[in-house]
């Protein structure tokens, strides 16, 4: 197995890695966005709110834009010594942050149509409502938007918490691969073998 | 094993790291959010302190009672030099508005407060919308979220007397001087027999921007065409005599109002809404309001509106009055409370059946 080949298969596609970080922080911003601008009484509410709508209309098609590389460029395989469980709640995980970037801005945008609001994505700029105007369903999606954003969150902390855990205290090549993976790091990554031992910490690498 | 660098870290530091980078995450999310900072005034602050004299499901939490009506905006293009918002074209635009007592008592009798307030949502082409509500005084009482928050607590009834504690009430007004004006005005003031017959004012500046973008600060107000508080007056021992006036006059015909914005000279006060300007600004007749059809509030079209003063058409902007952000704020925070209560969502407060439907 060349080096290219090994690096192709060690490594997110530079696209992935591009929309990642990017909507790293978008979302991270978002969310703070969001829960600053519902609780604040002072003038940033006026520009928080203005901002928060049309960044949601951006991660959305982002989003959108991620899963299409995502089907298109599969993702490098998590290192085959990692826990079944672990491996499970890396997946899991991934799927529950693409089903919340896709999710939220759209039970914003329906929140906002039942609420009879118009919605603006700045200056005359509308989108239509997604449902008609009723005060009921308002509360529902109005309650599912804050759940699902704290969801989201702590997904974000938890995900943020992995990766460090995997750069830190595994030190395997899964950060590398979101980050700046290095041909060193991926020869050391490529050729796993599954070494079925209780010992799992000393034993699998090379 | 030759490289020691690829054994799993058990070094504390490293797991130390990565508690700080998600506990600081953590922190600063529950920081943005106002749960580290109670003292910081919030918009849940002044919602929960505008229900202290208890939470009637369902009801908005300011302006609790009330009626819905219907009608139109009829522009006369006059204001169309100043502003390129299209509700300012000639022609017309759908209104459906709200009349109300200020307070959170929906069965508070209509004599009890001086003040009548009118909500209006202009329903503009290609999905803007502009929402406005305005009081039939001439200045709010104070200029800033905070001090409007110690009014609330201020003048809270006493749980012993039923009453504002006078002491306290006293302390609030003298550590204010700004309430002067409202003060003054209130002294004189008597509840009105009739929402048709009143000026509401919109009290916060905004500004108007015209079709090169510059912008001309206004205030505005609506004028009634009638004028007439005779013949139906309030009767003795009727706490809920607005609604049947409004039904009675709007069954002879619809009722209008001009829209009148004034326009602010340099230095004119627009972060302050306690300072009226000057008599001699001048003013334009934006066009006539016909109100033609009223409902009961419970079931109207006004119901599920949150009146936002800050939902404005392009052409429309807020001013630097810092009570507008916190309208905006504590509004939202009003609406999605009584909208869960009428949804019967878990946890929020329920009607007792008797008061679900008191009109």
């Amino acid at each position: 197995m060349n080096t290219r080949h090994a690096s192709y298969a060690g490594a997110f596609h530079p696209l992935a890695r591009l929309l990642h970080w990017l909507m790293a922080v978008l979302i991270l911003t978002m969310l703070f966005v969001g829960v600053g601008m519902v609780s604040t009484v002072s003038e940033k509410h006026e520009w928080l709110l203005a901002l928060h709508k049309p960044l949601g209309a951006a991660i959305f098609l982002l989003a959108l834009i991620r899963l299409g590389v995502r089907l298109r460029y599969p993702p490098p395989p998590l290192p085959a010594d990692m826990p079944a469980i672990m491996k499970f709640a890396a997946h899991a995980s991934h799927w529950l942050l693409y089903a919340l970037m896709l999710s939220l801005p759209l039970v914003g945008w329906a929140m906002l149509s039942a609420g009879g609001y118009p919605i603006s994505l700045g200056g005359s700029l509308h989108l239509p409502p997604l449902l008609p105007f009723n005060g009921e369903v308002f509360a529902w999606l109005r309650e599912a938007h804050r759940y699902l954003a704290y969801l989201l969150f702590f997904t974000v902390l938890g995900h943020m918490g992995a990766a460090l855990y995997h750069g830190l205290i595994r030190r395997d090549g899964v950060l590398p691969s979101m980050t700046f993976p290095s041909k060193n790091e991926i020869v050391t990554v490529e050729p796993v073998v599954v070494v079925p031992t209780s010992e799992p910490p000393s034993a699998p690498l090379l | 094993m030759t490289d020691p660098s690829l054994q799993p870290s058990r070094q504390p530091w490293r797991w130390a790291v990565i508690a700080l980078a998600v506990g600081v995450l953590a922190a600063a999310f529950a920081y943005v959010g106002g749960w580290l900072t109670p003292q910081r005034l919030s918009s849940r602050q002044i919602v929960n302190q505008l229900q202290q004299g208890g939470v009637h499901p369902g009801f908005r939490r300011n302006h609790a009672k009330g009626a819905c009506v219907a009608g139109y905006f009829e522009s006369s293009g006059a204001a169309s030099a100043y502003s390129k918002a299209s509700v300012f074209a000639p022609g017309r635009t759908p209104v459906i508005g709200r009349f109300a007592l200020p307070g959170g008592n929906p069965y508070a009798p209509d004599s009890s407060v001086p003040i009548r307030s009118f909500a209006l949502r202009f329903t503009l082409p290609h999905g803007e919308q502009w929402r406005t509500g305005m009081n039939s005084m001439p200045v709010f009482p104070v200029a800033t979220p905070q001090a409007f928050y110690d009014q609330l607590v201020a003048t809270q009834p006493d749980p012993a007397t039923g009453k504002p504690d006078p002491k306290r009430v006293g302390a609030f007004f003298a550590a204010h001087p700004e309430t002067g004006p409202f003060l003054a005005w209130v002294k004189t003031a008597k509840p009105s027999a009739s929402y048709v017959t009143e000026t509401y004012e919109a009290l916060n500046a905004f500004y108007f921007v015209d079709a090169e973008g510059k912008r001309h600060a206004v205030r505005w107000e609506v004028t009634p065409e009638a004028n007439d508080d005779a013949g139906t007056g309030p009767q003795a021992g009727d706490p809920d005599y607005l609604a049947k006036d409004l039904q009675q006059r709007l069954a002879q015909g619809p009722q209008r109002w001009h829209l009148r914005v004034t326009l602010a000279e340099p230095g004119d006060p627009t972060a302050d809404a306690t300072k009226a300007w000057p008599a001699d600004r001048p003013t334009i007749d934006a066009g006539t309001l016909v109100i033609e059809s009223e409902q009961a509030q419970d079931s109207g079209p006004c119901r599920d509106i949150n009146y936002d003063p800050t939902v404005l058409p392009a052409g429309i902007e807020i001013s630097d009055d810092p009570l507008l952000p916190a309208r905006s704020s504590a509004y939202a925070v009003s609406y999605l409370r009584r909208t869960r209560e009428e949804a019967h969502f878990p946890g929020a407060p329920r009607a007792n059946p008797s008061s679900e439907h008191p009109q």
